[in-house]
């Protein structure tokens, strides 16, 4: 199937078409609240609310036995609220580290979810099947009215962060300086933390559990790669996340047998390491290049400054000397040498070379800013 | 009880003291969530490895998974180095990633093959006594058993051998180089450790569980001491006894072993977090009021001494000008007369001889933050407890 194709079929099938809003505007969301996630360095924080978000889903169904996706998800949101506020009770009442808090609130309840699970399959008359796509996603079960509630909230969270951006900004920045500005750091703090958790949580059908903090964390990642100011760095995320939604299930759509969640996940993967790799300023491929640059001027600066030291000794600035003697100095090399030619600061004639008086500026010039004379 | 049930008690107890020792571990060097991590991660390492050997029982199948597991670590940290985002959010990029491609790998190449995902998130604890190890035709017991029994075995002749080691690698890296054990060694057989256990274990009790048993026993006994020989100690005593507890009660309730397993972990952890005597919640909140109730009282009993006046000294001028509730003040008041440092007359306040001293001796504690100065006022006093 071509692009095209399947581009016509995203527009004229339904599910496809759902299922494809559906996560485009979950990543878009995910990406920018995400955002405030990475930079706050809760990373791991959307990981461990995905996972505590699971009893609750459980809970919900077992006390009103209905299986409608808004009421299982509020019991999440509530599992995920309480996961949240104890790794905060256990952070900030006790000497335990963050790290202890969020891997210990992410097994056990967890593991506590898996237990209600497992109960409610042991019951008798009880529809519980497909409970179990909260653990991996299942994209293909959204709907219409899936869609419009994640466009809600994401309408709502722009409008939010429209109207708190500089409180967000500044609390995310120099949390006591927005204390001594005399805002309520703590509402600020609990209202991002509350979108946050409701975010994972409207993943959780489309992701599931395990792969929901990827959603958060990857677009975010990849998109502070490309910028250093918020705006840019949120507006950037939201786009990557709606892409890598939208790649992800054209992706699992074609071929046979792929999930849709662990794909998009890999789709933001890859994003990243773009980034990682690529992005002009922070990237890792220009760094080694501006390294490898710096290092080809100096060794260019150190061999004229080599050759100003032996011109130096001679009334004549343009005598020419043998190419031969500058072979014992480290920094020297025949590309170093066409380089200087080529800038007009060495002649060569043969085997021997004079400096040029342009040449000998530079390098006094060279030799002065070093200061190592004096 | 019979002996299927014992095995699979003793399996998960076993377990629960090879993930109690590496978690403690992991707690105190603060990289908890690396377990985490290893634990999904190990998923493409047991395709892959199945994929070569086509054995689902093989012992390389460990060794591969355990070689994902510290790769994940590697890549952790390369990542991490190249400073382009934090730790966490490297931790965080990993394993999903490493996990989407398992279970991608599973969906395409694996459908047909006993290698299902919610086995290896929670694992079949209940199964394990039907997988057997014969010799000729003795009955050795369960494969499980033999695995984590040999893992146990490891861990703890690496326990005893570089205890030491581990010990001040921990605690200050910085000492540990310059008397010569290389941190970055030990650092990674903690890895390697960790991810040999979660990777032995997992096929018992599952990623999941794998995390719950490495971080909750750490994390509850971190809370009632602060020796580390105790502390691994009960971080195995409160493993075996979930393991047990948790055992029962998925027998009641006819659910996972895995999962009523974690949530004993957490309950465990729950009342400790609440009842520690000197670190749990009600301790904690219970001496921070009293610290401020003492505050307080040092603030008042400064401000008689540099008072004469009449009217500064009077009980109604707390409210005023201080600005203390009427509460916290009476609360004030009566600490400081049981204490007998103020004696009050006709709503007046007046420093006793023992306030005046106290409240010198408070001053010069406070300047010079020096012990031994305010050492018979500590038992009465959590301020000056630390």
């Amino acid at each position: 199937m071509g692009i095209t194709e399947y581009i016509q079929l995203v527009f004229s099938d339904y599910t496809l078409r759902t299922i494809t809003l559906g996560t485009a505007v979950l990543g878009a969301v995910t990406g920018m609240l995400g955002s405030f996630a990475v930079l706050r360095k809760q990373s791991l924080l959307g990981d461990a609310i995905s996972h505590a978000a699971l009893p609750g889903i459980a809970l919900a169904f077992l006390f009103t036995g209905s299986k409608d996706t808004n009421i299982l998800l509020i019991g999440a949101l509530i599992s995920g609220l309480i996961g949240t506020f104890w790794i905060r009770g256990i952070t900030s009442k006790t000497h335990l580290k963050s790290d202890t808090a969020l891997g210990l609130i992410l097994s056990v309840f967890f593991g506590f979810g898996m237990l209600l699970l497992t109960f409610i399959q042991k019951q008798p008359n009880a529809n519980q099947a497909g409970l179990d796509k909260y653990l991996f996603g299942q994209a293909a079960t959204l709907v219409e009215s899936d869609v419009w509630l994640m466009t809600i909230v994401t309408g709502i969270c722009l409008i939010v962060l429209l109207l708190f951006w500089k409180e967000f900004k500044i609390l995310l920045f120099d949390k006591d300086y927005a204390q001594t500005l005399g805002f309520n750091t703590k509402i600020i703090d609990v209202l991002i933390t509350s979108f946050i958790v409701l975010a994972i949580v409207l993943g959780l059908q489309t992701v599931g559990v395990v792969l929901m903090s990827a959603m958060l964390l990857a677009p975010a990642a990849a998109a502070r790669q490309w910028t250093n100011s918020l705006g840019m760095m949120v507006v950037l995320a939201a786009i990557l996340g709606a892409f890598a939604g939208i790649i992800g299930t054209g992706i699992s759509a074609t071929q046979n047998n792929l999930s849709t969640g662990p794909v998009i996940v890999l789709v933001a993967s890859v994003f990243v390491l773009f980034s990682f790799i690529f992005s002009p300023k922070r990237g890792l491929l220009f760094k080694q290049i501006r390294l490898i640059q710096n290092r080809n001027d100096l060794e260019l600066q150190k061999t004229l400054t080599f050759m100003y030291h032996i011109v130096e000794d001679h009334d004549d600035i343009s005598h020419p000397h043998a190419i031969r003697i500058l072979n014992n100095f480290r920094g020297y090399s025949k590309k170093g040498l066409r380089k200087l030619i080529d800038k007009n600061y060495v002649v060569v004639k043969g085997e021997m070379w004079s400096m040029t008086p342009k040449g000998f500026e530079v390098a006094k010039n060279l030799y002065n800013q070093n200061g190592k004379d004096d | 009880m019979i002996s299927a049930q014992l095995e699979i008690q003793l399996i998960a107890s076993l377990t629960a003291v090879a993930c109690a020792i590496p978690g403690t571990f992991l707690v105190l060097r603060k990289m908890a969530m690396i377990s985490d991590a290893i634990s999904h991660s190990i998923l493409p390492g047991l395709v892959v490895g199945f994929f070569i050997t086509q054995d689902l029982n093989s012992p390389w199948l460990i060794l591969f998974a355990a070689i994902t597991g510290v790769l994940t670590v590697v890549l952790v940290e390369k990542i991490q180095q190249t400073k382009l985002v934090k730790e966490d959010t490297a931790i965080g990029l990993v394993f999903p990633a490493l996990f989407s491609i398992g279970v991608i790998l599973i969906a395409q190449y694996a459908n047909d093959v006993h290698l299902d995902i919610d086995a290896v998130l929670l694992g079949e604890l209940a199964f394990t006594p039907f997988d057997r190890v014969f010799y000729g035709d003795v009955d050795l017991g369960p494969k499980s058993l033999w695995v984590i029994g040999s893992i146990l075995l490891v861990t703890l002749i690496m326990l005893f051998a570089f205890f030491k080691e581990l010990k001040i690698s921990t605690f200050d890296a910085g000492l540990a180089t310059s008397l010569g054990f290389s941190p970055l060694i030990i650092h990674y057989g903690l890895m390697s450790v960790a991810s040999v256990t979660t990777v032995g274990a997992f096929d018992a009790v599952g990623a999941i569980l794998v995390v719950a048993l490495m971080i909750a026993p750490a994390a509850s006994a971190y809370l009632l001491t602060t020796n580390l020989k105790k502390m691994l100690a009960l971080a195995c005593f409160f493993g075996v006894f979930s393991a047990i507890a948790g055992y029962w009660m998925a027998h009641a309730l006819d659910a996972s072993i895995a999962g009523s397993m974690t949530t004993m972990l957490g309950l465990v952890f729950l009342l400790v977090y609440l009842f520690a005597p000197a670190k749990g919640l009600f301790a904690v909140v219970y001496r921070e009021k009293q610290q401020r109730t003492e505050v307080s009282l040092i603030t008042f009993l400064l401000h008689l001494q540099n008072h004469s006046e009449p009217e500064e000294r009077h009980v109604k001028h707390l409210n005023e000008h201080i600005n203390w509730e009427k509460v916290r003040s009476k609360t004030v008041l009566n600490l400081a007369q049981k204490n007998n440092m103020i004696t009050i007359e006709n709503d007046l306040v007046f420093l006793t001889e023992k306030g005046e001293e106290f409240t010198a001796k408070a001053i010069e504690y406070i300047l010079t933050n020096e012990e031994g100065l305010i050492e018979d006022m500590k038992d009465d006093f959590f301020l000056f407890r630390g």
